[in-house]
């Protein structure tokens, strides 16, 4: 098994693979194998196309936890320049699983932050897989404010599993530090884009995605409790997680939808993990847009189409 | 108590629930932390709260207003507002049996009950969490009613008060139950910049999405004596960090000492000390 593919992928990885091994073969002898080779190319293509064309919510929720995955780090490279990472809530420390500084979005200063998966082990333990304490939520705040003050519109970038449940956390005031975000945002001065990119795990999440604009990549998920997580309680097993996901409507499209994101950004055919320039451009593309139409509005109009929005979540009789 | 709950809460969360229905409905009553069987009439005059060992008991929402508030002048809020089923979500059960289920139980539409009234005389309005509604989850009727009474305070200019107890975000409601989260939170930077005052009651237990949002954004936050309150629920951090949870870990008593809450009020003495505190963020005279 390729660990690259998921399983739902390996017939892909076999083709590949199989492509693999008549380019070595190629290599070391004259045989002209160049058709063989472009017909299996095309095969693999047209078994993507048909395996991404029906993915179910459990199988989007793989992709978008898969490792190869473009991380916020990622897209702070190929989409803005100038990024200069800022650190520290000012309080108690710097907590490296949300990255955030400014940068330019084309000439334009932002502030960017985001939640940062590791890609190798010492890296995931440092930024303790994506799932921050509160002085990563204080941090973040402390960023936005700052944006508030230099006039610099605010991109976040969603994809944590959830805030850390932790002792120190717990002691820290987890609660506090992501319920106070959500305030803060609500009426911060300055226009905020939030994109979930992998995983939109729960309140942790939340706590940097209150937004004027929210964008989801097309097989991100954001839900109010992970999968594995909601089957356990609902179902009392983990093993009902596809069920969970498909009933708890986590994926990008189905949200859209439910009116709950307002735009989908298409990936690369099988995933933004197989093209990371293709899903740079895009981002960048959404991103550019959308900055420009929100620095037009008034700040006044904006909070309170801000405010209207959240008002507007769930029921209204 | 719905079953799926039973799976998240811990024991420790449980218990009442549990141990007291070893003993015989009616008229005696068993409590649940010190064993000692009680006189219900008794205990009903104590608020619920075991003479003997000082245990404050769960109380629904409604008996919460209704010791709360002046006997006088009190208006429900949002009183007809329904849960609706967007999802058509389904598990083991449907959510809308699960709905009616706990319509039946606790008689109530859904798991928050909202009054304008007035304590001892200060006109307040006054949002209580019913546990017993599906472990008080947060859905959006909650952040609906909760934002209409926060609406209340803001129009008339007088104190919120809000009895939060919960297991946090209400899954069968998926992402529109996460956002109320934001919808609650962002009612409450209104008050804030209005300057009317918020406070906050934490009560046993107060997890999850509910504390992570209205529960901790009080001017002042208060708790009962001895509750369970945290973002994440000690069984999930127990598995989490594999080490065991200090003495005490998410009680009133610990959030007081790592500075999460302003104060620890007895219930015989909430409206009291509530009354004497909020006379004076709203300069109304010593009564």
């Amino acid at each position: 098994m390729n660990p690259d593919y998921l399983d739902f992928e390996q017939p892909i990885a076999e083709l590949i693979s199989k492509i693999d091994e008549l380019r070595l073969v190629g290599n070391r002898n004259d045989l002209n194998i160049s058709a063989e080779i472009d017909k299996l190319s095309a095969q693999a293509t047209k078994l993507t196309s048909q395996i991404y064309g029906k993915l179910s919510a459990w199988q989007i929720s793989q992709v978008s936890r898969h490792p190869k995955r473009p991380y916020t780090l990622d897209y702070i490279k190929g989409v803005f320049t100038e990024f200069d990472e800022l650190h520290g809530d000012r309080h108690y420390g710097d907590d490296q699983a949300i990255v955030g500084g400014v940068a330019r979005l084309n000439d334009l200063p932002v502030m960017v932050i985001g939640h940062q998966k590791g890609r190798e082990i010492e890296e995931k333990v440092r930024r303790n897989f994506a799932m921050p304490r509160p002085e990563g939520y204080r941090k973040a705040l402390r960023l936005m404010q700052m944006a508030e003050r230099f006039k610099m519109p605010v991109i976040t970038f969603i994809d944590t599993m959830g805030a850390y449940p932790g002792i120190g956390a717990e002691e820290r005031g987890q609660s506090e530090a992501i319920a106070y975000n959500l305030l803060k945002m609500s009426s911060l001065k300055t226009p905020i884009i939030a994109t979930v990119i992998g995983e939109g795990g729960s309140g942790g999440a939340l706590a940097i995605g209150v937004c004027d604009h929210l964008n989801m990549l097309q097989y991100s998920t954001y839900s109010v409790i992970s999968p594995e997580g909601c089957a356990s309680i609902l179902w009392k097993t983990a093993d009902k997680a596809a069920e969970a996901a498909e009933a708890m409507g986590i994926a990008a499209h189905r949200l859209k939808e439910l009116g709950i994101v307002d735009q989908i950004i298409d990936e690369p055919l099988g995933g933004a993990h197989r093209d990371f320039d293709a899903i740079n451009e895009s981002v960048k593309n959404a991103l550019t847009q959308q900055v420009d139409v929100l620095r037009q509005q008034p700040i006044e109009d904006l909070l309170e189409r801000r405010y209207k929005r959240l008002m507007s979540y769930g029921v209204q009789a | 108590m719905s079953s799926w709950l039973e799976k998240i809460v811990p024991k420790i969360i449980r218990s009442d629930s549990e141990r007291q229905s070893n003993v015989p409905e009616g008229l005696w009553k068993k409590c649940p932390k010190c064993s000692s069987v009680l006189y219900r009439p008794e205990l009903e005059k104590n608020s619920d709260v075991c003479p003997k060992c000082d245990h404050h008991m769960r109380i629904g929402a409604r008996r919460r207003l209704d010791m709360f508030l002046d006997k006088e002048g009190r208006e429900e809020i949002a009183a007809n507002v329904q849960p609706e089923d967007k999802l058509k979500f389904k598990d083991s059960k449907r959510y809308r049996d699960r709905l009616h289920a706990a319509q039946k139980q606790t008689g109530e539409k859904d798991a928050l009950v909202a009054m304008e009234g007035q304590l001892e005389g200060l006109p307040v309005v006054v949002a209580a969490f019913d546990f017993n509604f599906m472990g008080g989850s947060m859905g959006s009727v909650v952040g609906e009613k909760f934002v209409r009474a926060a609406n209340r305070a803001l129009e008339k200019n007088i104190p919120f008060i809000c009895f939060a107890t919960s297991g946090g975000a209400r899954m069968q409601e998926a992402l529109f139950s996460l956002m109320q989260m934001a919808k609650t939170s962002a009612v409450l930077e209104k008050l804030k910049q209005q300057g009317t005052p918020y406070v906050s009651v934490m009560l046993d237990p107060c997890f999850g999405g509910v504390s992570a949002s209205l529960a901790l954004l009080g001017d002042i936050n208060v708790a009962e004596p001895n509750a369970l309150i945290g973002f994440a629920g000690p069984r999930v951090i127990e598995q989490t960090v594999r080490e065991k949870l200090p003495e005490g870990f998410q009680r009133s008593e610990f959030l007081l000492e790592k500075g999460a809450i302003d104060m620890i009020i007895e219930r015989k003495d909430l409206r009291s000390t509530l009354a004497r505190v909020l006379r004076k963020f709203v300069n109304a005279p010593v009564s």
